[in-house]
């Protein structure tokens, strides 16, 4: 209860560069998704095999909530939007893992998601439109909104990586609480409750980011 | 009354004032949600997430008080 969720522990250093805990689950969840990523795809046919028809049922699902949401052809974002689900959800679930944290509870990680989030708008934006008139809709109610709008940008962006941050470390601190406070059985209703609050969270991020992605190409208002 | 203890009292007033307001309002928003739900049981999916959406943006407010008050607990600019 000492360590201050602001700081990473680290674990080791390779040179200058401190490695902390977060990275390194990072890494093996990188390591397990590409595996099994790979695993399943790689007799691929016409006739799925049991592996490849989850992974086809997972994207499906996935393509069809997004093109529900930016309202067309969801294929474009599919590479973005369906890594960071998967990625944001097992990142989530490495609490259930006995000796796992998750690394979104620490800042660093909710944090390059969010600047991932805030470039690729940009780029899906300028690629749809061409950039004079993406550049163009930051001055649409008004050329006195430019500031305004700019502002929305980076705050909407500081949220995204606030809101995953916030929820996965104080669930993390709920845990500890009611750990220090009750012993061995009584967390394991809050760890399943975890589960919950990381897929729901994984959920969110996803469509918040196809809610901006779909704006900056432009088939909705924001 | 030393800083550590003004920072432990601001951090109990930011939780707590912090977590009544998007409680309530989240609330509300559920209970127009159902009632739009209730009357319109084919617009479920839309409703659902846009109300998903609608809550987290609602609970941003409740994280950023936790922000604060970890930041006084934590990394206090004031405490040496």
């Amino acid at each position: 209860m000492e360590t201050s969720p602001l700081v990473p522990d680290i674990l080791f250093s390779l040179g200058p560069v401190a490695i902390s805990r977060a990275v390194v689950t990072t890494w093996v969840l990188m390591a397990v998704i590409t595996g099994l990523a790979v695993v399943a795809m790689r007799a691929a046919g016409v006739r799925a095999g049991r592996m490849q028809a989850v992974a086809e049922i997972l994207v499906d699902t996935i393509a069809s909530q997004i093109k529900e949401i930016i309202g067309r052809e969801p294929w474009p974002f599919i590479p973005l939007l369906g890594t960071l689900f998967i990625f944001i959800a097992s990142a989530n679930l490495a609490a259930v893992f006995p000796g796992g944290t998750p690394p979104t509870g620490h800042i660093e990680t909710p944090a390059a998601l969010a600047i991932i989030v805030f470039f690729s708008v940009h780029f899906y934006g300028i690629r749809a439109r061409g950039l004079g008139r993406y550049l163009r809709r930051y001055a649409e109610p008004s050329v006195f909104l430019i500031p305004l709008n700019i502002l929305s940008e980076l705050t909407r962006t500081f949220s995204l990586m606030i809101r995953l941050f916030g929820n996965m470390m104080s669930h993390e601190f709920v845990i500890a609480i009611v750990l220090f406070l009750a012993g061995l059985f009584l967390p394991i209703p809050f760890l399943l409750l975890g589960i919950l609050i990381g897929l729901v969270q994984a959920y969110i991020f996803t469509v918040l980011a196809a809610v901006y992605i779909g704006a900056a190409v432009g088939s909705i208002e924001t | 009354m030393t800083i550590q203890i003004i920072s432990v009292i601001g951090a109990v007033i930011a939780v707590s004032f912090g977590a009544i307001f998007p409680a309530y309002s989240e609330g509300r928003s559920i209970a127009a949600a159902m009632e739009a739900i209730a009357r319109q049981p084919e617009a479920a999916g839309t409703l659902s997430r846009t109300l998903f959406v609608g809550l987290a943006m609602i609970e941003t407010m409740a994280i950023y008080c936790l922000v604060i008050a970890l930041l006084l607990l934590y990394a206090n600019p004031f405490v040496h």
